[in-house]
């Protein structure tokens, strides 16, 4: 830029017409605007504003407490008011279902297709992080979209198991069962033969001498929990070996390494941490998702839950 | 020769005592580090001493240097920012690309988002920002008070150590080192560092100010300094913590719960209002009116603006903890302030924007005006963004979401990152004698580059945030929620696409200028055609015609 030349008076900027402050800083000078008036009044305005607001909101701290302001609005009040309003609004449905045993629901179709709405609700907040957003489960934890059932598909079953768990330590009603640890019981031939044998009868492989010899292993060892087919047991939660179906893998490599070590899976219950009713909800839902069985006669009531809620 | 003992022998215990807490460390982090720091005395034993001439038997001045402004490390810096910016902008692609595609995990405990973000924000704010703000600051202030900084040796130790809290941070984040403070993660000795460095900082940058030769100081120089004091405020007080051992690298904050989390927030709201906006504001201050070569549009604006700025920044951090534990009566604080903020944040952009008062062409024809002009339309949309996110029903949509992550790198990306680029392009040429950059065209290309990057990012994560916030608060006709988590992370994936591709494009950008910058330093001129010509084509010239009078 070109030096100013010394003048008496404010010098004046040409392209705006403003006039300079007189500092200079190597080559940067600075004009003399005033400050904007919109912006300078919108300034303000927020100012006011703030000022009205803290009115109106809890502001300011005094000694012991701060103001409440004159709308008395807090947080936690908002959350409570739009908690009961939800309560209040689900009250009736939810009391009609609590009231309902859960045999009955399937006779009531709004009531059930509530609990079913509910269930799925539930479901996305307790049970996706092991059963996945679809309830297709992964390795470990059962897909509840098929009719393959461990512990039993009817509603009341399903909600026994939710609500007691499986092997839950320090809870009696849990559903309990423990498959024994083959290592160092069979030896490696005998456990490559009672693989064979199971990846035979679920159609993996033709019988041969060595799913032969694996079959009097599995009548010795395996039978009294898996049945003498193979096609388990629903009073202690042995999953059927002859379908496709697996929790684990029906690989010869992991077969072995459920034969060896066993498998303790464990679903922790809900019956201390949701209500009676989201219970029931939780098992409609499953009940929907497409196994769900109908409800036996009398042969199973003696594993039917107790209704009551903890 | 005592001075040689002193300063190097000073170093050599350092490394000493470096060497034995290595040797005793409780923990293979903490050894590592104070390896690291053993190595780093050893360097500066044997720097300090380089000056040394043995025959005369005094330190020697590189000849002609009290003529001239202390320019080394200005350069220094230059090459560090654009250094650890790639180092940054890489870490951020990457990050982003394991949103979208987890198996970039890689299954390593090294390479987790978990690990390599804190890496990414870092490399940005306090790395690729930092150096170019201290790059910067020892420039400016130099030439606006026309005097040399005033403890060189001093300045040399902020330089390096600032390179090496850098190297101590990020190597502990790597190796999961952290206070798990957001943008404070470093752990305890690093922080004692970090607070030396910086004391010495205030030190040149205050002494330099005070041995000026200018009757006045220049706005610029008011917005670094609040920045220098500011995060040496909040530094402390964010970091007071209680280390297990003093030779392991881990330590409890000395606050809890809320009053832990207010602390934390205060800081981390004051970090982006001092580091990030008040000492790029100082950059805006002298290199815009520089490259316009206009002067600034209005001195009292900046003097009301200055001051409205730094009283309401500093009472804005609880906006970050709305809906939170944090009582009522701080959470209206915290918003009020921030909406208060909205104008004085703003006269920073009426005065950088203004100051192209009668230069407007320059927009068309320069390519740095045109970032520059970028950086403070961004600088303007985040500023207003800001306080609108802070207002509590806004903030119960946007908090956790996306929308967050959007509106930071609007700023960061659009505002730091681009007035940054702009005053490297600015110092370059002058600091290394050459008569322009490289190539102004290939300014032209990490502009639009990165402009498209810029929006691509903003735009997806603007959705992304509201379409999660929605998501998550969907109620059904049945009065229950409609989606689970997991459903909202699934819906989000097409927007990290776009986020990345976004990202893609503005590291491009920046590969651009490492190019440029490095062709301009080695001295070459690109042959190109000039950004301003509109060639002349007679042919194209109707000739007058002579119209009859109606």
């Amino acid at each position: 830029m070109a030096k100013a030349p010394k003048e008496t008076g404010p010098r004046v900027d040409q392209p705006t017409g403003t006039e300079f402050v007189g500092h200079e800083w190597d080559g940067i000078e600075e004009l003399n605007t005033p400050l904007p008036r919109w912006w300078l009044l919108t300034f303000y305005a927020c100012i006011l504003w703030a000022l009205a607001y803290t009115v109106m909101f809890p502001a300011w701290p005094m000694i012991s407490r701060a103001t409440a302001g004159l709308t008395g609005w807090t947080s936690h009040g908002q959350l409570a008011a739009e908690m009961k309003a939800q309560q209040a609004k689900r009250a009736p449905i939810i009391a009609a279902i609590a009231a309902t045993p859960i045999e009955a629901l399937p006779a009531k179709p709004q009531l059930m297709n509530a609990a079913i709405e509910g269930g799925k609700a539930a479901f996305k907040v307790n049970c996706v992080q092991c059963h996945g957003s679809g309830a297709a489960g992964s390795k470990g934890y059962p897909n509840l979209n098929d009719d393959d059932w461990l512990w039993g598909g009817d509603l009341a079953s399903i909600r026994y198991t939710i609500e007691n768990g499986i092997r839950n330590p320090d809870h009696p009603a849990t559903r309990q069962s423990q498959m024994p640890a083959f290592a160092g019981v069979l030896t490696d031939a005998d456990v490559a033969a009672v693989v064979a044998h199971v990846r035979t009868i679920s159609g993996q492989r033709a019988a041969d001498a060595l799913s032969a010899k694996g079959a009097q292993v599995f009548a010795n060892n395996c039978a009294v929990c898996h049945g003498p087919q193979g096609r388990g047991g629903r009073q202690v939660g042995a999953p059927n070996l002859t379908d496709g179906i697996w929790l684990y893998g029906g690989d010869r490599a992991t077969l072995t390494e459920t034969v060896l070590k066993a498998r303790q899976g464990v679903m922790p219950r809900w019956g201390h941490k949701l209500d009676a009713a989201t219970i029931t909800m939780l098992a409609a839902y499953v009940h929907s998702l497409g196994g769900g069985e109908a409800t036996p006669a009398p042969l199973q009531q003696a594993a039917v839950p107790n209704v009551q809620p903890k | 020769m005592e001075e040689v003992i002193l300063r190097g022998g000073a170093w050599y215990l350092a490394a000493f005592i470096a060497f034995l807490a290595a040797a005793f460390g409780v923990d293979t982090g903490f050894s590592v580090h104070m390896s690291i720091m053993c190595v780093a005395a050893l360097i500066a034993a044997f720097a300090s001493n380089a000056g040394f001439d043995y025959r005369l038997g005094h330190f020697v001045q590189p000849k002609g240097a009290a003529s001239r402004y202390d320019d080394d490390l200005v350069r220094l810096g230059v090459i560090a920012t654009l250094f650890w910016g790639m180092a940054g902008f890489l870490a951020g692609l990457y990050i982003a690309l394991q949103l979208a595609f987890p198996a970039l995990n890689l299954g390593l405990e090294y390479t987790t988002f978990g690990r390599l973000r804190p890496l990414h924000t870092s490399a940005v704010i306090f790395a690729f920002g930092g150096n170019a703000l201290i790059a910067t600051s020892f420039y400016v202030v130099q030439r606006t008070c026309r005097a040399r900084l005033a403890f060189p040796a001093l300045a040399r130790f902020v330089f390096w150590g600032y390179q090496l809290f850098i190297v101590l941070a990020a190597t502990g984040y790597l190796m999961g080192i952290t206070e798990g403070r957001e943008y404070a993660e470093p752990e305890w000795y690093v922080d004692l560092w970090l607070t030396v460095v910086w004391v010495a900082y205030l030190a040149v940058f205050v002494g330099t100010i005070v041995k000026r030769s200018e009757p006045h100081i220049y706005v610029a120089n008011w917005f670094y300094l609040s920045f220098i004091i500011t995060v040496a405020m909040l530094h402390l007080v964010n970091n007071l913590t209680v280390p297990v051992s003093f030779l392991g690298s881990k330590s409890y904050s000395a606050f809890a719960g809320v009053q832990d989390a207010l602390t934390q927030w205060w800081y981390g709201h004051n970090a982006v209002g001092f580091f990030l906006t008040a000492g790029f504001l100082a950059m805006m201050y002298y290199f815009v009116p520089k490259q316009a070569e206009r002067p600034v549009y209005s001195y009292r604006l900046s003097i009301i603006h200055f001051w409205s700025l730094i009283f309401l920044y500093i009472w804005a951090g609880p906006h970050h903890l709305h809906y939170t534990a944090l009582p009522d009566w701080a959470q209206t604080l915290g918003m009020v302030f921030s909406v208060m903020l909205w104008m004085p944040s703003w006269g920073g952009m009426i005065n950088g924007l203004m100051t192209l008062n009668g230069a407007w062409d320059k927009i068309r024809i320069d390519p740095i005006i045109r970032m520059m002009v970028m950086a403070l339309a961004f600088y303007g949309m985040s500023t207003f963004e800001g306080p609108m996110m802070s207002i509590k029903a806004v903030n119960s949509l946007s908090h956790y979401t996306d929308w967050t992550i959007g509106h930071v790198h609007s700023g960061a990306l659009g505002w730091n990152g681009m007035i940054t680029f702009a005053s490297l392009y600015y110092l370059v040429p002058r600091l290394w004698g050459r008569p322009r950059l490289y190539s102004l065209r290939m300014v032209n290309w990490h502009f639009w580059l990165s402009t498209i990057g810029i929006v691509l990012y903003a735009s997806s994560m603007w959705v992304a945030g509201i379409m999660q916030g929605l998501m998550w608060r969907e109620y059904g006709a049945d009065g229950y929620l409609v989606y689970s988590f997991a459903e909202t992370v699934a819906a989000m994936h097409p927007m990290y696409l776009i986020r990345a591709t976004g990202g893609l494009l503005y590291l491009s950008g920046a590969i651009i200028m490492v190019y440029n910058v490095w062709q301009t330093i080695a001295g070459n001129i690109r042959t190109e055609r000039s950004m301003t010509e509109t060639p002349y084509d007679p042919e194209a010239d109707r000739p007058l015609v002579a119209v009859p009078a109606e």
